[in-house]
């Protein structure tokens, strides 16, 4: 029967052109907004674990509590012994100390006076390790503009964009002024090694990059940091097992009453992420929904003019003794054909443009030249593998659902018409 | 079974309302055909021919009174008994042919085989059976639409008879046929008759099949006016 039912598919192809038509086009572009929003959440979350919160992140109690204003007096003291100890409970993970620091760079003149000045936010992290991956987190080397990344102590890297504001060039001498982490005023100078753009518009406003051992050395911080980041070492995100790290972290100091003991986050909540996550998730639902329901009512119709094609086939299939149940079924089985049919193709053409996307990017940047988030402005398209079975559930229900209420008719059919029908 | 008709219909019939009054379509049919019947139904338009081989054939049921149709009473069964009824026992041949055009001749032949669960095997053998018999074997891959009007009909006899039933009803079989393909399908009808012993009602107005009948049952105005079995006569 099934093969029946695929030869009138094939050799019929109003009974099949149209419909696959439909499920192809709607199943595209379901396919391609999914792993569209997909590669938005997952720029998103990449761009704010690289940047800023880690994939989980320690801090002191009291810095988490004003964590924005990096409070360097209320940084971790002894990361050392902290790390190897996450390092040995988390064998999974990677963990670098951070710090963020605020304060104003000022660029002397010819004769040593200030000629201008603007106020930085800076982050220190491991650049001269050996082992350490800050230097791809950040994708220094790729976001490079002028000059090169630093070699050697108390060299810098400032944003490009603030670079040319103030007038400065690798080789120039530029002073930090800023607090060391017990309060007092402190200038130290620093050679500019390179400039860069990160594509952040929240970053390449005033950002210099520094090695850590420089910032612990001038402000003070001598084996302290503000932040230690963990990162997953395959550096994707796992939320699962984020929240289980996070969650025995903190387990062990769950009691302490010190301010001063860490605590563990994650990225959702560290970055501020969690609610567009939860957001993409409904929009992504709303997306199929609405597929569904926009193509199963063109199917509908479809199913109805075919039902009309078909009159008279139906009729002889009564005839021949097959139950109304029976022709119902035999309908929504192909339906199905056509649904996977349809998906299949429909998926394939969908990842066309989504692997494009995933590679080459789509450069947005101007949009977000005012933003504060943490996105980069070039768009990317995120492939993974329930992008390959996200257009199924669409394509086979709107087909499935379209026909069974257009196949609804089979049953109203008087079999007692059917010699009077079939004679006309 | 001390009875051995095929169908009794007693005091059958056939009311439709129209506005006021009612049309009495058939009214007290009380006729017994017997097992290998060839039997023909004629009389003018409207007097019920087709009412009453829709009810034989269990698409319709009675308003009053009872049909028995192999042992089925047909006011009482259920559509799906009914749709049973149909595959298993009973053939239809319809005035104009009604064959799936986007199937070839051996698979509108086939298809009411794909109901029965029969295996593979035995449908080919059964299908190109059939075919034999309505001498049709050589065209079994050509499209209906290749066809002629008298082909068409013997492969939609071809359908009826595949799976071997008991009773094949036919309404006007030979209405848009020309003279020499209504005695063709005439002859192929008979001699399935005699071969298989299976039992022929048609509805019929055409003049060209009256010698083939072995039973006439003239109806007018929805009763049976006249009941004659020919060959007797002819003996
Ligand atoms: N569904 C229906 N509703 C109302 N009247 C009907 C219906 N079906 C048939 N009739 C009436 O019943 C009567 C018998 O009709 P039937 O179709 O059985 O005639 P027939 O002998 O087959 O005629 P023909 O030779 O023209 O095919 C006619 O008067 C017809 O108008
Ligand atoms: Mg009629």
């Amino acid at each position: 029967m099934l093969k029946f039912l695929f030869k009138g598919l094939v050799r019929d192809r109003s009974r099949s052109l149209f419909p696959i038509l439909t499920v192809f086009i709607g199943v595209a572009l379901t396919v391609f907004l999914y792993s569209y929003l997909n590669g938005f959440v997952s720029d998103m979350i990449k761009s704010s674990a690289h940047y800023n919160s880690g994939h989980v992140r320690i801090m002191t109690k009291a810095y988490s509590q004003e964590s924005n204003q990096s409070p360097n007096d209320l940084a971790i003291i002894g990361i050392d012994p902290l790390i190897q100890n996450v390092e040995k409970s988390y064998p999974d993970m990677i963990w670098t100390p951070r710090i963020k620091f605020g304060g104003l760079i000022d660029i002397p003149d010819r004769n040593g006076e200030t000629r201008i000045q603007g106020p930085v936010s800076g982050m220190a992290v491991d650049l001269f390790s050996k082992e350490s991956r800050e230097r791809k987190f950040l994708n220094l080397d790729e976001s490079l503009v002028k000059g090169r990344i630093p070699e050697k102590p108390n060299e810098i890297l400032i944003a490009d964009d603030f670079a040319r504001r103030l007038k400065v060039a690798p080789g120039d001498t530029a002073t930090l002024l800023s607090s060391t982490m017990y309060g007092s005023m402190v200038m130290t100078n620093f050679v500019i090694a390179g400039t860069i753009r990160f594509g952040i518009a929240a970053l390449d406003r005033g950002a210099i990059i520094t090695d850590i051992s420089d910032i612990q050395k001038s402000l003070d911080m001598n084996n302290a940091a503000g932040e230690i980041l963990g990162f997953f070492k395959d550096d994707n995100f796992d939320s699962k097992k984020a929240y289980r790290i996070r969650d025995s972290f903190n387990e062990k100091y769950k009691n302490s009453e010190d301010e001063f003991a860490p605590i563990m986050g994650a990225l959702p909540e560290e970055s501020g992420l969690s609610d567009y996550m939860g957001l993409i998730d409904i929009a992504s639902f709303v997306i199929i929904g609405i597929f569904i329901f926009a193509m199963a009512i063109v199917l509908w119709n479809a199913g109805l003019m075919g039902s009309l094609r078909r009159y008279g086939e139906m009729g002889v299939r009564l005839a021949v003794g097959e139950e109304k149940g029976h022709i119902y079924r035999t309908l929504i089985l192909e339906s199905i054909m056509i649904g996977i049919v349809g998906s299949f193709l429909g998926t394939l053409f969908g990842l066309i443009p989504s692997y494009l996307m995933e590679i080459y990017g789509l450069d947005l940047s101007f949009l977000f030249e005012k933003s504060s988030v943490m996105i980069t402005g070039v768009l990317h398209a995120d492939v993974t593998y329930e992008t390959y079975l996200i257009g199924f559930i669409p394509g086979i229900l709107a087909t499935v659902l379209g026909t069974s209420i257009a196949g609804i008719g089979i049953y109203k059919r008087e079999t007692a018409q059917l010699f009077k029908e079939l004679e006309a | 079974m001390s009875n051995s008709f095929l169908i009794r219909t007693e005091k059958l019939y056939k009311k439709y309302p129209m506005g006021p009054t009612v049309l009495v379509a058939l009214d007290n049919i009380n006729i017994t055909i017997n097992k290998g019947e060839f039997v023909g139904l004629v009389g003018p338009s409207g007097s019920g021919k087709t009412t009453l081989l829709n009810i034989i054939g269990s698409l319709d049921s009675p308003t009053e009174g009872s049909a028995e149709v192999l042992g089925n009473k047909i006011e009482t069964l259920s559509h799906q008994d009914a749709a049973k009824l149909r595959n298993n026992h009973i053939g239809f041949i319809f005035q104009t042919f009604n064959l799936l055009p986007v199937y070839t001749v051996y698979e509108n032949v086939e298809f009411p085989l794909l109901l029965q669960d029969i295996p593979p095997a035995k449908r080919i053998e059964l299908v190109m059976q059939a075919l034999e018999w309505v001498g049709l074997a050589d065209r079994k891959d050509s499209k209906p639409s290749q066809l002629s009007g008298g082909q068409s009909q013997r492969v939609a006899i071809a359908r009826a008879v595949v799976k071997k039933p008991e009773l094949i009803l036919a309404d006007e079989p030979t209405a848009n046929l020309d003279a020499k393909n209504s005695h063709n399908i005439m002859e192929t009808m008979v001699k399935l008759n005699e071969e298989l012993d299976t039992t022929f009602i048609f509805a019929t107005h055409d003049e060209k099949v009256m010698k083939y009948l072995k039973r006439k049952i003239t109806l007018n105005d929805g009763y049976v006016q006249r009941d004659e079995n020919i060959s007797l006569n002819n003996q």
